[in-house]
Order: C-alpha cells, then structure tokens, then sequence
C-alpha cells in the first residue's frame, strides 16, 4: 500500500550528492513530493528532508540506498506521527484585497497567517502550517485574487530523543581503516 | 609582546615543508598513484590530459601505460587487469568523448563490484558549463554507475582526491571511482604531501559481525535437511574460497555458483552441484525450489539467478551473507541477514557448524546431473556429425589446459557455454561481463586479464559479434607485446538474440544475421598468426597449435548456426520450469 514517508538523510556538505540522492528516487520512477535541503544542527553536516509517495518496501530499500552512499552519514524514514513537520507558503495579493472590510484580515487571523508587506499594489501573506493548512488558506484568498502563490517543502524534526551528535560520536569510535 | 624573530619563521616554514616538495598537479597524480603501488594504467591521451601525459613521461621506468585503441577497451582492461592481479586498476582518458567513450567500461565495472580508479582531464575550470570544447558533464554521467566521483578543480585537492578513491574503490563492495581533474588543476604547482585516510566519517566499509545472527544462522544450518550454498562474486572479492569450501564440506552442502561466483568454489570438488541461473545447470536450479535453506554467500539474488521472484525458493529459509547492506532484503526475504564480507561471516560461521553428511539430497542432485548429461551436454559436448558445436570446442580447451587458462568472454552464446563448460578450478580464472552484459568485454579484458596475470595463459572466448565492438584493440596486444590467444565462435549470427527470436518471436531474425569478414586476415593485418576451422577434425589439431604457439593467436571457428543454448530459465519462468529443450 502506497502512504506518505518523511526520509531525512544526513551527509557531509559536497557537491553532487542532491544528484546522487534524486538518483535512487528517479531510477525507480518514484516521484519526490518535496525536498528540503539546509545545514544541520551539527556544523558541516546537512540534512536531506524528502517526502515520498511509496509503499514501505520500497522506502527500506531506498533508504539503504541513500545511507550507502560515501559522503552520506546516516538516512532514515518516518511515518507521519513519528516527527513535527512544517511547510511555509507565501500569498501575494492585490492590496485591494484588504479594503472595505472584504474580511480577508478576518482571514489572515482566524488562520493564524501574518502579513509581511504591505505595498501600494500587493500584499505578502506568510503562513506556516502542513500543507493541507496551507492550501486551504489558499482557497480562502482565491476570490480575492492570488498574483503569486509559493510552499516551501517539508521541515521536520523528529519525535525521537537520540540525536545526530550522537549518531556521529558513535561513527568516530568505529576503528580506522586497517587496509592502510 | 612576543615577536617572531626570522630565525623562527625560516624554522616555522621548514617544519610546514618538510616531506613536502613543490609539484605540478600532474605530478602530483603520477606521485600519488606510485604512493598507492600502481604500476600499470590503461589509457588513450588527448587535449585536456595531456598535462598528466606530460607527468607521465618521466615515469616510464616506474609505471607501464598500455595504449589502447578506444577508452572502453581501456576501462574494460582496467577492470580484468583488477580481478586476475588482485590490484585496483587504474585507466585514464581525455574530457568529452574520451569520458564518455569510459562510460560503458565504468558502468561494467560497477555491475560486477570491480575496483577501478578513473581518471578523466576535464577542461579548465574557468571554463566549466560554458560547453567549451570537449566538455562533457562526466561526473554527472557517471554519478549512476560511480561508488563514488569527483571533480578536482585545484592542484592541492589531487593527494587527497586520490588517497579517497583507492581506500573507497577496494573496500566494501569494491566498485569503480572517478576522478575529473580541471587542466587548470593539472598544471597548478603546490606543495605535494601524500597522506592515506586513517578513516572517512561517512564511510564505513567494515561492517561489525552480529555474532547472535551467525549463531542463528548456523543452528539453521545444523537443523537443514536440504540445504545449498550460493557462492557469489563476493566470495572472490574478499577471499573466501577455502572458507566456502570448509564451510561445504563440514556441513555437508551442496555448493552452485553464480556466473561471475564460477571460480570461488572447484567444478571438481565432489560437493560442487553447477552454476545457477538462466543457462546454468538442471540441478541447482530445479532443487532451488525443493531446499529448505539457502545460505547465499556474497552474491545479490540477480534476476538471472531467480527468475520469478513469486516462485523462487518457495520452501527454502534463506541465510544472506552480503557487504552491501542494501543488498540484504532487496530481491529475497531472508530469515537471517548477516551484513560482512563473505570470509568474515563464513569464518565466524565454521566453530558453530556440526559435521553433516546429506547423502540423500546429494543423490538427488546427481540425477539432476545425469538427466542433464544425456538431454543437453551429450549432443553439445560430444557430437559426432553435423557442424561444430560450441560446447564440444570449450569442453577441448578445458581438457587441454586442465582449466588453467584464465578465460576471459564476451556477451553471448559463447560466454553461456564458457561458463557452463570450462572446467573452473582456479580462482578468479573467469572473466566475463555479468551485471552489464556488455559486448565487446573479451578482448580487452583479455588484455588486461593477461597483464594482471602475465605468468598465465589467457584465452579469450567472443562470438562474431562481440568481437567485432572491440576487435581494434588487436592493435593494443602488438604494441604491448602480449600473447593473448582469441577463439572466435563464428555462426554469422548475434546468438543469443537470434536464440531469443526462434523461442519467443516466431523465428522472425529481425537483424541478427551477421556477415563477418575474414578474422584471422584481419589478426594477419595486426601481425597477428591465426587459423580459420570449419570442419571437426581440424579442431583438436588447431587448438594445439594456438596453445603451443608462444604469441598471440587467433582461432575463427565456424560453428553450427541456430543452434540454442539449454537448460533455459525463460523469462518470467520459475527456475523450477528450467527447461532442457
């Protein structure tokens, strides 16, 4: 059964590696719902926040794929319930939009959305939330008129209490290369 | 304040350089490849190498470069130059064609884990995606078929881009690494130091042994009625040939390999059961489906070893000894996973293992063998009338050089038959293309097979399509002054296809006939001495004079045209549907 999985991968800071993950997803035909990529809470590492459609067979799979890769330090998948996500998505809208009581401010708070500019001809509206939130903010501003309309993809941190600097101190105890 | 007087800064500048010398980036490549013992590359110059060229040049009496005729027969000879010397190859070539002409060769290596250091000029950095002159992307085209690439733009990244790539491509799962050098970086001076990695954070290639799985695994062992051991390429890769042997004989099991597994266990040790797979043997296929474990030692459960995944080993638990984690669960559900190189796990395995004999199981393997023997190997092997047979040719060559030869093919008929009828008795002696299945493999690997191994007599099995992809590369075996010996199967066909075309297309030869020009002419042109065989009785008398001559040698020999390959694994079939005719 195919359901949404959050894969976080995290990886030294080298070039080429975002090919290297799309790869695995691309040569299976699975198609990637959103991808965040930013430095981690550990300097120099950085995390991989990839949300796919997929059964759970497939995601194992994968996820040893990506882990295997050299340059890429740990990688893991989750159910929904296992990490707290976010989106931001950006609506620009007519400046008119907020005059005569049209409600839209109404809007902006019932859907605790905040106002980030305010020009002579639009107005930038922030919210954050899942994306089904988001969208539906954005069916609200609809009748008013949306210029431009951008999500971000997932964030997310995991519920889990072991952290990545833990992982990688376990990864400096492992012995040295005995080839050399 | 402390001041620094320039008696300290001379001191301080010594101790910084000292072990150091200032180099181009060129020299640096060649010093740090003398660092990792490398004595010989494969490779083709051109514009935006010709700086390591240049390096090259004042090496000559350290290091061998064999000049090939186009950058696959290069990356193929790497490859098999690898698995007979048990060294990491080593190739190089030019940016643009160049690099891409590698990239079958790169994708060959990574289908049969094979250690192969690449090495690609790249235009200058300040050029980069401008698409400039032979400009090609090649660390973007081989990121799929690369354990690992990277693009050097700065002469001081070179010790430390190299000294990643050997520990990367012979560690693990072994696999080819690439690495493109900017010209500009190829001519930059610094100060060379070469140092090896004491360990890469993100890389760890020794996985620790779970002694609870190996333990697991052998009371399933011990409790087996009817086991059978897969022995994969990885037993090769990691010297597991006597553990798997021990491993066998202790607990009684019946031992089949896989195609590129063929030499990691002895065709004549009495425990030997054949090769697995579509064209392997009747028995170990068929008994798949009746054995109730299955310990899979260093081999992947290929698609050509199991036919239907939904029918495959149906009553079997199955023991998965693999390096590559992602392998493990891939293809088969296994009941114990044990990720370690295959001599580790087997090693840990042994103390835990009870003496077994398996009598009865044995026997039924032998039955298997004889229905075989009288239903196919009979009229392949042994024929008395008609045209040539490819079997009888390979089962002579295995009789005359008591499966010595080291045997390199190409992608085919002849690479089926070679494989199912050489007699393999030592290790790493069969070199062929399993994962790619790439064409044009035999002669080339033949090359290297034989630089690698140059005590060794080499014998190269092609079609007469195959050999016609790389047949240039004759040139190579003159100029490097080797004595390579080629067997040419000629039936004027693409085999294999046209054996596909008659069992599932209605016999329609859609573009498989093949018209061949005169072979051994072609090898005379080379300076090459060879004979044409079309009839029986020439064959034992050519095959002596091509083994005894001490040059290189080529034997074209026509042989039946439509004759097919069995047993089959039809596609899509289970591997207890082998058929036999």
């Amino acid at each position: 059964m195919e359901r949404e999985f959050t894969i976080m991968a995290y990886s030294e800071n080298k070039v080429g590696l975002l090919s290297r993950i799309t790869i695995i997803f691309t040569r299976r035909h699975i198609n990637i719902e959103s991808l965040t990529v930013s430095e981690s809470e550990v300097k120099g590492v950085h995390r991989f926040t990839i949300v796919v459609r997929t059964t759970e067979e497939n995601v194992i799979k994968m996820v040893r794929q990506i882990e295997k890769l050299v340059d890429v330090l740990m990688a893991s998948y989750y159910h929904e319930d296992e990490i707290i996500f976010q989106e931001i998505a950006l609506y620009k809208v007519p400046t008119r939009a907020l005059a005569h009581g049209s409600g839209v401010e109404q809007l902006i708070r019932d859907n605790n959305a905040r106002i980030l500019t305010v020009e002579p001809d639009y107005v930038v509206i922030e919210k954050t939330g899942h994306s089904d939130e988001t969208l539906e903010l954005y069916k609200k501003l609809e009748p008013f008129g949306i210029l431009q309309f951008n999500r971000s993809g997932r964030i997310a941190v995991t519920k889990q209490i072991k952290e990545l600097s833990h992982y990688l101190k376990e990864l400096d105890q492992l012995s040295s290369f005995s080839i050399v | 304040m402390d001041t620094i007087t320039m008696e300290q800064e001379k001191d301080t500048a010594e101790k910084k350089t000292k072990g150091k010398q200032m180099v181009s980036g060129s020299d640096a490549l060649i010093l740090s490849l003398l660092e990792e013992k490398v004595d010989t590359i494969f490779g083709y110059p051109g514009g935006q190498i010709m700086p390591i060229y240049d390096a090259l040049y004042n090496y000559q009496d350290k290091i061998r470069h064999i000049l090939v005729r186009h950058e696959q027969g290069a990356a193929h000879a790497a490859q098999a130059y690898a698995q007979t010397s048990g060294k990491t190859g080593v190739c190089f070539a030019t940016s643009g064609p160049g690099a891409t002409n590698l990239i079958t060769g790169i994708a060959n290596a990574y289908g049969d884990s094979i250690p192969v250091v690449f090495i690609t000029g790249q235009v200058p950095s300040s050029l980069l995606g401008s698409d400039a002159f032979q400009e090609t992307d090649v660390v973007g085209l081989s990121m799929p078929v690369t354990k690992w690439n990277y693009q050097v733009t700065r002469a001081s990244e070179i010790p430390q881009a190299l000294a990643k790539a050997f520990i990367v491509a012979n560690t693990g799962r072994k696999g080819p690494v690439l690495i493109d050098i900017t010209k500009n970086a190829q001519n930059e001076e610094f100060l060379f130091e070469y140092e090896r990695f004491p360990k890469i954070r993100s890389y760890n290639p020794f996985p620790q042994l779970d002694m609870e799985k190996v333990k697991e695994a052998a009371g399933l062992i011990n409790n087996s009625r009817k086991p059978m051991m897969f022995v994969g390429h990885g037993a090769l890769l990691s010297n597991a040939e006597k553990e798997v042997i021990q491993l066998s004989e202790k607990a009684g099991i019946p031992a089949a390999c896989t195609l590129l597994g063929l030499t990691a266990f002895p065709a004549d040790h009495p425990n030997y059961v054949g090769m697995l797979g579509m064209h392997g043997n009747f028995g170990p296929n068929v008994k798949t489906n009746e054995s109730d474990l299955i310990i899979a030692v260093g081999m992947r459960f290929d698609d050509r070893v199991t036919g239907d995944l939904k029918r495959y080993a149906s009553k079997a638990k199955v023991v998965h000894i693999e390096i590559d984690a992602a392998e493990l669960d891939k293809n088969v559900k296994t009941t114990v996973a044990i990720h370690s190189d295959a001599r580790s796990a087997v090693n840990a395995l042994l103390p835990y293992i009870e003496f077994n004999q398996h009598q009865e199981w044995f026997e039924e393997f032998r039955a298997c063998d004889k229905k075989e023997f009288d239903e196919v190997i009979k009229r392949e092997c042994y024929p008395s009338s008609g045209k040539i047979m490819m079997g009888e040719i390979v089962r002579k060559l295995a009789e005359k050089t008591n499966g010595q030869a080291i045997v390199t093919t190409d992608v085919g008929q002849q690479q089926m038959i070679a494989a199912r009828y050489y007699k393999h008795v030592c290790p790493n002696n069969f070199i062929t293309s399993g994962g790619l299945g790439t064409m044009g493999f035999g002669l080339p690997a033949a090359i290297g097979a034989k630089i690698g191994a140059p005590g060794k007599e080499v014998v190269m099995i092609a079609g007469d399509g195959g050999f016609q992809m790389t047949m240039q590369e004759m040139g190579t075996i003159i100029q490097a002054g080797i004595a390579i010996k080629m067997m040419v199967f000629n039936n004027n066909f693409l085999g294999m296809v046209r054996q596909w075309q008659d069992m599932f297309f209605e016999k329609r030869y859609s573009e498989t006939h093949m018209s061949t020009p005169e072979f051994v002419s072609i090898a005379n042109a080379y300076g090459i001495r060879g004979e044409k065989v079309t009839e029986r009785e020439q064959l034992d008398g050519a095959l002596s004079r091509m083994l005894d001559c001490k040059e290189s040698y080529i034997l074209e020999i026509m042989v039946e045209n439509e004759a097919n390959i069995f047993p089959m694994v039809e596609p899509g079939a289970s591997v207890a549907d082998i058929r036999l005719k």
